[in-house]
């Protein structure tokens, strides 16, 4: 009896082990044990030692750093902030069209447009925008043509372009969970609204928008997030004026080598966008954080 | 009246500024996609393209395989797709069931990984997993990309799975078991069919997540080379064939997409 009764409760455990093991092993183990290859000192010849160099964090963010790191943290928050605002603005309506004025037939398909760049490699999507936008591209051409550009007009290496490119890469994220919980949405709602005199337009603020919340908080965990930390978009859209924390993290690693300084960066930039999400869930308030996934 | 007609009646005021917003949305949208698909065909004097039109050719296409190395980087990305895909659903289906079925100690922490590992941003992830390699002393290449990439995988697939398995209840497993079966044939017979459709979305989602990614990859990649790194190390200008390439997965990947909303279609009659 027993032995029947601890295989039955072995049971979640033995389905849950591997799955778990790997994630543990091979996520969870090399995010933590990040923080402490940051506090390492060393060099790639001889080889990193863990000395608590708490000291770095001071040394890179701090006032007297010798590369701006800071500067590249908030000019990241701010590029990512501004395209997940694009991308709400837009993607909003978008999933709203979707979920209520296209007849039920046409709304996979015309969910699928929206979804379609995801067909195409990420970095190829990219590339071809700095192809168009570049100075021999079809749009300076003509602009230049109508002469309304001057010779030394240009659209890449803007924080403009940047942030253009990081909607445009993340925009499908935000439309898939903002149309899934707009979806959910019971129509009776907006009946019961408009029995009680509210008008389309107090209807949509006192309803619609709280209703769809949660979606709005899942698109931006997924397009804030990696858009904070993503390298590509200003390498290939934009310059010197746009270098950001991701292209930092990706260079002091790849390039100098210095692993210490990358995985200082990478915990900052962790606990940042830590803050600032649980810092909008909380003003915000948003539902069990499982609901979210 | 049904909900779909509730529905309709509030969309019954025309309107033309939402889709105004859609179609030019999908207009953005198609931009890159559009060039793309045309540049594959243009004639590259250096082999990089240019925005002259200097003539329809098909010779890309029929020289997939001239460019060196691209061929290869695209299947490596290919088999570490496949592979980093079936591993995750073979690890990530139990674990699903585990977490949707079972109360037990540690699920909520294990839910938590799972909450984390999916929003961790790429480059912390690809940054950390070096620093782990690094630290015990595994040489990179394709091994560490297909363990890092089951590693986001399995998140993926285990919230897609789970959010099926919740819907679709346990009535008709309780039913066969009360019918006699044994646990094991009843998975087999009952959850996995039921599952389907959960199944081949998750593999595929796995699949795109994969082939996809370079910032991860570009950390652990060692001296392999998969298809978006061999196109991000292309700076100095994108060889024509590259977007053959592109080209080629995105018809592909919209002739699945339309297979299978005609299968859908058709099941749900």
């Amino acid at each position: 009896m027993r032995l029947r009764r601890w295989r039955r409760m072995s049971v979640p455990y033995a389905l849950a082990l591997l799955g778990s093991a790997w994630m543990i092993v091979l996520f969870l183990i090399p995010l933590i044990s990040q923080l402490s290859v940051s506090l390492m000192t060393g060099d790639p010849e001889q080889g990193y030692n863990l000395t608590w160099n708490f000291g770095i964090y001071a040394e890179l963010f701090g006032p007297g750093a010798a590369v701006p790191y800071a500067l590249f943290l908030g000019r990241a928050l701010l590029f990512g902030g501004a395209a997940t605002l694009i991308t709400i603005l837009v993607g909003y309506p978008v999933a709203y069209f979707l979920a209520f004025r296209v007849p039920r037939r046409w709304k996979t398909p015309l969910l699928s447009l929206v979804v379609m760049s995801l067909l195409v490699s990420f970095i190829i999507r990219t590339y071809m925008w700095g192809f168009i936008l570049g100075g021999h591209g079809p749009i300076l051409t003509w602009l230049r043509a109508l002469h309304l550009a001057g010779p030394d007009f240009h659209i890449l290496d803007t924080a403009g372009a940047v942030i253009g490119g990081l909607a445009y890469n993340s925009f499908p994220y935000m439309v898939l969970p903002i149309y899934a919980v707009l979806e959910r949405i019971d129509p009776r709602t907006f009946e019961a609204a408009a029995d009680l005199y509210a008008s389309p337009r107090v209807g949509f603020f006192r309803t619609t928008l709280p209703l769809s919340r949660a979606g709005i908080f899942s698109g931006i965990l997924l397009v804030f997030i990696d858009s904070v930390g993503d390298p590509v978009n200003s390498q290939l859209l934009g310059g010197k004026t746009t270098y950001m924390i991701g292209q930092a993290i990706q260079d002091s690693y790849l390039i100098q080598q210095q692993y210490n300084v990358a995985s200082a960066l990478s915990a900052v930039l962790m606990l940042a966008l830590g803050v600032i999400l649980f810092a909008y869930a909380r003003f915000f308030g948003t539902e069990n954080i499982e609901d979210l996934v | 009246m049904t909900i779909e007609e509730r529905r309709a009646r509030i969309g019954r005021r025309p309107g033309f500024v939402l889709p105004a917003i859609y179609w030019v949305v999908i207009a953005v949208t198609l931009v890159p996609i559009v060039a793309m698909i045309a540049y594959s065909f243009n004639i590259a004097p250096n082999h990089r393209i240019t925005f002259v039109w200097h003539g329809f050719t098909l010779a890309y296409y029929l020289h997939l395989t001239d460019l060196s190395g691209l061929w290869q980087a695209f299947l490596v990305s290919v088999v570490i797709a496949v592979l980093s895909a079936l591993i995750s659903l073979v690890i990530g289906l139990p674990l699903a069931l585990a977490l949707d079925r079972y109360r037990f100690r540690g699920r909520s922490l294990i839910w938590g990984i799972v909450f984390v590992d999916i929003s961790a941003p790429s480059i912390v992830v690809g940054a950390a997993s070096l620093s782990f390699f690094l630290t015990i002393n595994l040489h990179t290449g394709f091994l560490t990309i297909l363990l890092v990439h089951v590693a986001f995988n399995v998140a993926y697939v285990v919230v897609t799975l789970r959010s099926r398995l919740s819907g679709m209840g346990t009535v008709l497993e309780e039913a066969a078991s009360d019918l006699g079966a044994r646990p094991i044939p009843a998975f087999f017979t009952i959850t996995v069919p039921l599952l389907m459709p959960g199944i081949v979305a998750s593999f595929m989602l796995a699949l795109t997540m994969s082939i996809d990614d370079y910032v991860i990859t570009s950390f652990v990649a060692g001296s392999s080379t998969t298809f978006p790194l061999f196109v991000y190390g292309a700076k100095t200008g994108m060889p024509p064939q590259v977007l053959c390439f592109g080209t080629i997965i995105f018809v592909a990947g919209a002739l699945l997409a339309l297979a299978n909303g005609a299968l859908n279609r058709k099941s749900s009659f």
